[in-house]
């Protein structure tokens, strides 16, 4: 599978929790999947949305899940040992490994060579990591959800993306309804 | 006065409750004020870009967050401030030691320090410089501006500010 199947299929999994989307082609197929004020797209900051993410659920009670990459998480390796450090139950970072900068046209990353980010989150004290196939990705996003417990999910899937438009939304617009749905 | 808990003070009186920082020798005292209220969490982050994208998190999640940082993170975080805080119209106080300047014993420092400003002003980012200990008087109104206005914030602190560096 690639991301957008996945997303495709996690969509009703995480459409009643607030989503956190990585930058480029993840939040335009989440935004054209199932475009709602829960999720938050990033139109910019490679790196971020596992941050962004932490911080939001540290801050209040609602499931936060970040969708990230796993050329995004390389960019940022310095937020596993805080998420490690600041556990927060109501957080998920679910890590896309396609093995590649997908939205940039497929370069590979370390993660698709010998790099193992699920091993780099145990190391960094990440408490409970899991590792599935693509096709897995729901079955283990509902595991965590349920689980109440903060976990790290590594999906492995292919590379590959769909051709998909920009999202034109404004980013005061996108902010703003996502913060009336966090505090409503 | 003891501008740490003066700072400190003016946070928990601004409902300043999430705090991250990355330490400069001159941000030791207000860090360890800053660990020790009950009032303030604190998570200390690895790079303050990551540090950024944490405040973002708890701003939307309705929290009033603040950076300390030293202003050679100016140089790290540029793509942050215009493509997530500002962009997104979020506001956030940074508290930056402004190494590099009057008392300065480390030569390196100045290298960024002759940056920082001109950085911050091609941003546009409101600027204030705290160059004597009773400039601290001015925080508390700058942390209101911060979240009246929904900006970053940048607030330049030196060496002479915090008393300098002893016999170094
Ligand atoms: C600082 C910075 N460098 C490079 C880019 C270009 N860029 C945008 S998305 C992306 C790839 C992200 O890869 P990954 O996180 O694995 O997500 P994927 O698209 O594969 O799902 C890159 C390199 C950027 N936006 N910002
Ligand atoms: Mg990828």
């Amino acid at each position: 599978m690639i991301r957008s199947e996945i997303l495709r299929e996690i969509a009703p999994i995480l459409n009643p929790h607030l989503v956190v989307c990585n930058i480029g082609l993840p939040s335009q197929e989440l935004h054209m999947i199932d475009d709602n004020e829960r999720n938050f797209y990033m139109l910019g900051t490679m790196g971020l949305s596992s941050s962004i993410g932490l911080g939001l659920a540290l801050a209040q009670d609602k499931t936060v899940i970040s969708i990230d990459g796993d050329g995004s998480v390389l960019t940022n390796l310095g937020t596993l040992p805080t998420i490690a450090n600041n556990v927060a139950d109501n957080f998920i970072l679910l890590i896309i490994d396609n093995g590649s900068y997908g939205s940039t046209g497929d370069q590979p990353t370390y993660a698709g060579k010998k790099t193992k980010l699920e091993a780099v989150a145990a190391a960094c004290g990440c408490e409970n990591v899991v590792t599935c196939q693509d096709v897995d990705t729901g079955k283990a996003l509902q595991a965590a959800i349920d689980s109440k417990k903060m976990t790290v999910i590594v999906s492995k899937c292919d590379s590959g993306n769909i051709k998909l438009p920009v999202i034109t939304m404004d980013p005061v617009v996108i902010k703003h309804r996502f913060m009336q749905a966090v505090a409503s | 006065m003891n501008i740490d808990k003066k700072i400190a003070d003016d946070l928990v009186a601004n409902d300043v409750s999430f705090v991250t920082t990355v330490p400069c020798k001159q941000l030791a005292g207000v860090i360890e004020e800053v660990e020790a209220r009950k009032e303030i969490f604190h998570i200390p982050a690895n790079k303050e870009d990551e540090g950024m994208g944490l405040c973002a998190g708890a701003h939307m999640g309705g929290k009033r967050p603040m950076i300390i940082m030293q202003n050679t993170a100016i140089g790290v975080t540029i793509n942050t401030l215009a493509t997530l805080t500002q962009y997104y119209r979020m506001p956030l106080p940074m508290l930056i030691s402004y190494r590099g300047e009057l008392r300065e014993p480390v030569a390196c420092q100045v290298e960024m320090a002759v940056h920082t400003k001109a950085l911050l002003a091609q941003m546009n980012i409101p600027t204030y410089h705290f160059h004597w200990q009773k400039d601290v008087e001015e925080f508390d109104n700058i942390l209101k501006y911060t979240f009246m206005c929904n900006k970053p914030v940048a607030i330049l602190t030196d060496a002479n500010f915090w008393g300098g560096y002893g016999d170094q």
